[in-house]
C-alpha cells in the first residue's frame, strides 16, 4: 500500500489551506493510500493544530522541540529523516518553504522529487503520473516519478481546494522522541515586515495592475491617468518591482499584496500563479495582453489581444468622454 | 571569497510565443530566442559586488551544450572571471538530480566559499540549488533578498523573501548554497562590446570522466523524474475574447466593467 504523509505548514496555531488540500491531492495518486499528517513545532501553538488535524486525518504525527518553533527548513529536514519511512511519498507545499526544505530532503531520503504539481494522474507499478507547468505557466508537462524508493513531492497552493471531509476521529503520535539531534549550519534570526508604502492597494475595489507589457518606466504615467480616470489604484507584478519602478507595496502576489478589488485590470501581465495567488475574492478580471497566448487569458473574465500602451490611453479618452 | 555561479542558458519567456510541434508532444523549439535564465543574471551581479567588497573571483558555470558557452560568456561580460562548460552526450536528459550531481563533481574539484544559483529556472522547479547543497553536506538558503558578508567571517547574514513581501532573516555557516531572488539587485547592462572583450577567453570544456562521474549515475537512464510531453492543458473556456476595432472592444469593455461595479 502506498503511504503518503502530509506536511502540514502552520502559523499561530492554525494550520494553512494546504492542511485540506493534501486530502484532494493524495486520493489522485492514491485513493487507497494510508495517509498521515506531520506537524512539527513547539508549545501550544503546535499542540493546537496536531489537535485540530485529527479532524481530517487518521493519524496525526507531532514533533515538538524548541528548535522547531520557527519553521527553519534545515531542522525540519533533519526531523523528518529521522522520523519519516525514506519509501514513502511525502507532499509539501510549493511555497517559500516547501521551495527551502524540499530538494534537499529528497537527496537525504534518497527518493525522486517533483516540484509544483498541479494534478496527478495516478500511479502505475512504481510510476506516478503528474502534471506541472513550465516557462511561467506557458506549457504543461506531463511527468513520471519513480516512486521505488519514495518521493518528495511539492503541490501548488490552492489548486486541490474543495475536498470534502477528510476522515475525522484521528489520533495524535506523538514522536518528538524521535526527532535526533537538531542543530543545524543555518539560524533564523528574525523576520523582518514589509514596509507600509503610500497607497495601500488592498483596499482598492478597482486595481489597474501592469506587469512587463509596460515596457519603460516614463509608461507607468499612462496606467496612472487610466486609474485616476477610473478612480482605481495602479498596482504592479513582480517585475516591476524588481526594476524599482514602483514600491514593492504595489505588488499583487504571494510575494506582495493579497488583494480583494471588484475588478482587476490585468495589463500587460502575463499571469503566473505566483501573481494570481495575491488575487482573492473572485474579482472581475480584465485582460489585455498582445500575445493572445499569454497564461493570463485562461484565467481572465475578459481578454483582449492589444498592446497595452496604445490600449490603456484610449480607454481613458473613452472613459472621461462617458 | 571565492563563489561559485550556477547558470542555465533557457527559452526567453518574454521573447517567445510557445507553441507544440506538429506531433503536439514537444516544444516547437525552430525560432526559439534562447538568453540566460533572468534569476542567474541577477545571482552573477551579486557575486561580483561581493566579490567587489571583499576581493576574490567569481566563477560562472553551465551543465550544456556548445550553444551554453554564449550564456558563459555574457555572464563574464558582466565581470565573472572565470567560466566552466560542463558537457557530455551522458549528460542528456538529466533530471534535476543528475544536474547537481553534476555541478558537485565540479564543486569539488575548486575550493569555494559561496555558491549560487537563480531561485528558479525555465522549468519551474528550483530544485537544483538545494540538492546540491544537501549533496555537499552545506547549509542552504532558498529565494535569497539579501546578503551581508563581511570580510573574514566565518557566518553570513542572508535574508530570504518568505509570503506577504516580507523577508525572514538567518544567519548561515560558510560554505554555503544559496538560491537567488530576482530584485536583491539590479543587474548591470552588457553591451556588445563587453561581449567582445571575453570572446577570446578560453573556457574549458569537461566532460563526465575529466570530473571522475559514472556516464550511468547521469542522463536520462538514471532520471528518476522525467517529462513525457508536453501539452496545452484545456481549462474550459477561459476568458471572453473581445473582438473587433479598438472602439468597438472599448465600447463592450466600458459596459462589463460598469456592470461589475468598476465604473460609476
Amino acid at each position: 500500500m502506498t503511504t503518503i504523509y502530509a506536511y502540514i505548514t502552520h502559523r499561530g496555531g492554525v494550520a494553512d489551506d494546504v492542511a485540506m488540500e493534501y486530502i484532494k491531492a493524495a486520493a489522485k495518486i492514491d485513493a487507497g493510500a494510508s495517509l498521515t499528517a506531520v506537524v512539527t513545532g513547539s508549545g501550544a501553538d503546535l499542540d493546537k493544530v496536531a489537535d485540530s488535524m485529527t479532524s481530517l486525518y487518521q493519524e496525526v504525527i507531532k514533533v515538538n522541540n524548541e528548535a522547531l518553533a520557527y519553521p527553519n527548513a534545515e531542522v525540519v529536514r533533519k526531523a523528518l529523516c529521522n522520523i519519516l519511512d525514506p519509501s514513502a511519498i511525502i507532499l509539501a507545499p510549493h511555497d517559500t518553504f516547501g521551495m527551502d526544505l524540499c530538494p534537499g530532503l529528497s537527496i537525504k531520503m534518497d527518493s525522486a522529487f517533483a516540484a509544483d504539481a498541479v494534478d496527478f494522474e495516478g500511479i502505475e507499478g512504481t510510476s506516478l503520473k503528474l502534471v506541472r507547468q513550465e516557462l511561467g505557466g506557458a506549457v504543461s508537462t506531463h511527468v513520471t516519478c519513480d516512486i521505488s524508493n519514495g518521493a518528495v513531492i511539492t503541490i501548488r497552493p490552492g489548486v486541490f481546494a474543495g475536498a470534502e471531509g477528510g476522515s475525522p476521529g484521528g489520533k495524535v503520535v506523538d514522536k518528538s522522541g524521535d526527532a535526533g539531534d537538531l542543530t543545524a549550519k543555518r539560524r533564523f534570526l528574525e523576520i523582518v515586515e514589509a514596509e507600509v508604502g503610500d497607497v495601500d492597494i488592498t483596499k482598492s475595489d478597482v486595481l489597474v495592475s501592469i506587469g512587463r507589457g509596460i515596457e519603460e518606466q516614463d509608461n507607468i504615467e499612462i496606467a496612472q491617468e487610466l486609474a485616476e480616470a477610473m478612480g482605481a489604484v495602479v498596482s504592479c507584478s513582480r517585475p516591476i518591482v524588481d526594476a524599482k519602478w514602483l514600491e514593492k507595496s504595489r505588488q499583487v502576489g504571494t510575494s506582495g499584496q493579497t488583494v480583494k478589488p471588484k475588478v482587476y485590470m490585468a495589463m500587460g501581465i502575463s499571469g503566473s500563479f505566483q501573481h494570481m495567488g495575491g488575487i482573492k475574492g473572485n474579482p472581475y478580471i480584465v485582460a489585455v495582453n498582445k500575445n493572445p497566448k499569454a497564461p493570463i487569458f485562461q484565467v481572465a473574465d475578459v481578454g483582449i489581444v492589444e498592446d497595452i500602451l496604445e490600449f490603456m490611453p484610449a480607454l481613458t479618452e473613452a472613459i472621461k468622454e462617458m | 571569497m571565492e563563489i561559485l555561479v550556477c547558470v542555465k542558458r533557457v527559452p526567453d519567456t518574454a521573447e517567445n510565443e510557445f507553441e507544440l510541434n506538429s506531433e503536439g508532444n514537444d516544444l516547437d523549439r525552430d525560432d526559439l530566442v534562447y538568453s540566460v535564465n533572468e534569476w542567474d543574471n541577477y545571482a552573477v551581479e551579486e557575486a561580483i559586488q561581493i566579490v567587489d567588497n571583499v576581493g576574490g573571483n567569481v566563477t560562472v558555470v553551465t551543465v550544456g551544450d556548445d550553444e551554453s558557452e554564449e550564456v558563459l560568456r555574457r555572464e563574464m561580460a558582466m565581470g565573472a572571471n572565470n567560466g566552466i562548460l560542463l558537457s557530455d552526450d551522458a549528460f542528456g536528459g538529466s533530471d534535476g538530480r543528475g544536474i547537481a550531481s553534476i555541478l558537485k563533481a565540479e564543486v569539488e574539484k575548486g575550493k569555494y566559499d559561496l555558491i549560487l544559483t537563480g531561485a528558479q529556472a525555465d522549468e519551474g522547479a528550483g530544485q537544483v540549488g538545494g540538492m546540491l547543497a544537501a549533496m555537499l553536506d552545506m547549509p542552504y538558503a532558498s529565494l535569497v533578498n539579501k546578503i551581508d558578508v563581511e570580510d573574514g567571517a566565518s557566518t553570513i547574514k542572508v535574508g530570504r523573501e518568505i509570503e506577504g513581501g516580507n523577508q525572514e532573516m538567518n544567519e548561515i555557516d560558510l560554505p554555503c548554497v544559496l538560491s537567488i531572488q530576482t530584485g536583491i539587485n539590479e543587474p548591470r547592462y552588457v553591451g556588445i562590446r563587453g561581449i567582445r572583450k571575453v570572446a577570446q577567453v578560453e573556457i574549458p570544456v569537461k566532460g563526465a570522466s575529466d570530473l571522475g562521474m559514472d556516464p550511468a549515475t547521469v542522463g536520462e537512464a538514471a532520471a528518476k523524474t522525467k517529462r513525457v510531453d508536453y501539452f496545452v492543458p484545456d481549462l474550459g473556456e477561459g476568458a471572453e475574447m473581445l473582438e473587433g476595432s479598438t472602439d468597438e472592444i472599448i465600447t463592450q469593455l466600458i459596459e462589463r466593467i460598469k456592470s461589475k461595479g468598476g465604473l460609476a
